[in-house]
């Protein structure tokens, strides 16, 4: 059997052709996905690939600091650690949650308690502890327990400069005072940035900065550290003496108009504020109004100076059985029954005031209050500024007129009346106030006359010496002026009989304003409650140390001051 | 033609490992950077941390204790003070 080659199949074309079919066709698959994963996908799959190695990065912004005029620190951010936990992650035996208990300053079977509850994935364990504790914390090298670094900010200024700068919340947004009133200037902006990490976490390399961090800028106030220590010890020792319910004090630099001291009692410790009441937060000198009492007097007489109808030797009549208009008698405790201009300032006369205004025509006298800075906000940038109260003159009836000319039936705050008083420091020009500092002196706007302004810092200088209201504001070496206020509080409607405020607004030194420093007490309660008597020694305490910082040199005789004796001090009227 | 190909792949490869040894020094130098960076934040902290123990020990009511206690100072009388004037200051 010969072996036959074997015989040519001829399979059939269409076999051939089925296959060449099915791989085109499969190629054609091929070539369409790889169409779809790179044309349409592309974004989704390059995001997912990235995903396992690049990720992004918070880059924290710092909070700018709080400066003095001096450069001297009021509010410091500071890095601490904040601990936290993912529940169902946390492995620790019950000495090590223990250990972590007591290293965090919690209770062990809170803290127990907190990793039972599994429903959540991340909880605080405690924020803001300080980077020993935090350092103690990573050694136990527990699982499921992380830190991530948080910013807290310190005052070291505490109590004193409390109402200035105010403070943060836990996540350092301004909530109080400066903090919060110039809070884009001082807040940074965190940015982020997309970096590459290799196996062990490290960074190798950063891919883009997605946004740069910002920094909070610095900013420097005008508060002047040395004499804002000095105010607020002042201030709270008067009003721990006086059993008083509250005290503000606010100092200004005439030429500038800067704010060199603002203090209020009672105060708080930013740094450890548990437990606060809304007492302790407020802060009086800026936000609270009080009817100022004779410290306006000075405005009413300025006014009638300027019209020309009075001179400071002018007479003005008294009586001796006060001033009735219409079913309200005006009293006065005053001997005397004719007193000169100069003569009301100084010895502090309601009748005499009223009488001055009466004379005057009502819009005059609400013009002036208005240039003054009454009724309107001081815009120093403060939160909660108040305006106070300045009715328009139209609706003032004659009693009103007469009452106002000496501080009733109009409230300020005492930033305002502080400010208000420049204008008798100045010669005539009221100055803007700032809390910020400047270096360059300031200009006014004019609002009486320099000689005006003159003649009634005269009469402000006699009102300290003895015959005057308040001869406890002298000091040693220079000359000062000022005018006392002793008004009843306003209470449910009425005048509470028992309850005063007690004021001073002084300046110095009198030949050549520097300083104005304006002090209220409220509610004085241990026997004296005149302005003389409890507001004027904080002025001449806080005025002797700030011309002396200041280095204002001396213009009177270096004399000691004799403090005055039974009967030196004129009895204000209130 | 088969030469040019034998330089043209002589040339990729050159090219290629100076672009690995180029990507390894950038890195080399990036943690470098990173370093610096971690340190001159953390001479920022340090440095806010002194500012505060500073104005800690500077405190104003601090001063006045130690120097009216401890030193047994005192403010002087105005009479014991003597103000010198500069010319062309106020």
């Amino acid at each position: 059997m010969s072996a036959a080659a074997p015989a040519l199949v001829r399979l059939p074309v269409w076999r051939a052709r089925f296959v060449m079919a099915g791989l085109v066709a499969a190629f054609f698959v091929l070539a369409a996905r790889s169409l779809y994963l790179q044309a349409m996908q592309t974004q989704f799959l390059q995001e997912k690939g990235e995903a396992r190695y690049s990720r992004v990065l918070e880059v924290p912004g710092t909070r700018g600091r709080v400066l003095d005029r001096n450069g001297e620190a009021l509010a410091i951010s500071t890095p601490v650690q904040s601990v936290w936990a993912i529940p169902g992650d946390v492995q620790a035996t019950p000495a090590q949650a223990r250990k972590l208990a007591a290293l965090l300053g919690a209770d062990a079977r809170e803290l127990r308690r907190k990793f039972e509850d599994t429903s959540r994935d991340f909880i605080y364990l405690k924020r803001q502890i300080a980077p020993e504790a935090a350092e103690q914390v990573a050694l136990l090298g527990l699982e499921g327990i992380y830190q991530h670094r948080e910013y807290r900010r310190y005052y070291p200024g505490g109590e004193v400069t409390a109402h200035v700068v105010g403070f943060t919340g836990v996540d350092e947004a301004g909530q109080e005072g400066v903090e919060l009133a110039f809070e884009s200037h001082l807040g940074g902006t965190p940015g982020s940035r997309r970096v590459i990490k290799d196996r062990r976490g490290r960074v190798v390399e950063d891919v883009e900065s997605i946004r740069a961090a910002q920094d909070g800028r610095d900013l420097q106030l005008s508060i002047d550290a040395k004499i804002q220590s000095l105010a607020y010890a002042a201030l709270k020792g008067a009003v721990a003496a006086h059993k008083a319910r509250a005290g503000a004090l606010v100092a200004i630099d005439v030429r500038t108009g800067e704010v060199l001291a603002l203090a209020n009692v009672p105060s708080f410790n930013p740094n450890n504020r548990a437990q606060l009441s809304g007492a302790q937060l407020r802060n009086r000198a800026v936000t609270d109004v009080f009817e100022p009492g004779s410290t306006l007097k000075p405005f009413t007489v300025a006014l009638a100076l300027e019209s020309g109808r009075v001179s400071p030797s002018s007479l003005v009549h008294i009586g001796s059985g006060g001033l009735r208009i219409a079913n309200y008698t005006i009293q006065d405790p005053h001997a005397q029954t004719v007193l000169s201009v100069a003569q009301v300032i100084q010895k502090s006369s309601n009748v005499g005031a009223a009488r001055i205004a009466l004379a005057l025509r009502r819009e005059d006298l609400w013009r002036l209050f208005d240039r003054a800075g009454f009724g309107a906000a001081p815009q120093i940038g403060f939160p909660g500024e108040a305006s106070g109260r300045l009715r328009p003159a139209g609706s003032w009836r004659p009693i009103e007129q007469a009452t106002m000319a000496y501080g009733h039936g109009i409230s300020v705050s005492l930033l305002q009346l502080a400010r208000a008083y420049t204008m008798f420091a100045r010669d005539g020009e009221l100055v803007p106030a700032t809390l910020l500092k400047s270096n360059a002196p300031a200009p006014g706007t004019r609002v009486i006359s320099a000689q005006t302004a003159r003649q009634v810092r005269a009469m402000l200088e006699l009102a300290v010496q003895p015959g005057g209201t308040a001869p406890r504001a002298r000091i040693m070496g220079w000359r000062v002026a000022g005018k006392t206020g002793t008004a009843h509080k306003q209470e449910n409607g009425g005048y509470a009989e028992d309850k005063y405020i007690a004021s001073f607004v002084g300046l110095a030194p009198a030949s050549a304003p520097r300083l104005v420093v304006a002090v209220m007490i409220d509610e004085p309660a241990n026997g004296q409650y005149f302005g003389g008597v409890v507001a004027a020694p904080v002025f001449a305490e806080v005025a002797r140390g700030a011309l002396r910082a200041l280095g204002v040199p001396y213009d009177a005789p270096l004399e000691p001051v004799p403090l005055p004796g039974a009967g030196d001090e004129a009895r204000e009227s209130t | 033609m088969a030469k040019l190909n034998l330089l043209l792949l002589l040339v990729l490869v050159v090219c290629a490992l100076g672009l690995v040894t180029s990507q390894h020094k950038a890195r080399k130098l990036f943690s470098e950077l990173e370093r610096a960076q971690g340190r001159a934040h953390e001479l920022d902290v340090e440095y806010g941390k002194l500012q505060l123990e500073a104005s800690t020990w500077a405190l104003h009511a601090r001063i006045e204790r130690v120097a009216t206690g401890t030193l047994g100072m005192r403010t002087p009388d105005a009479r014991q003070v003597r103000v010198v004037g500069v010319a062309g200051a106020r």
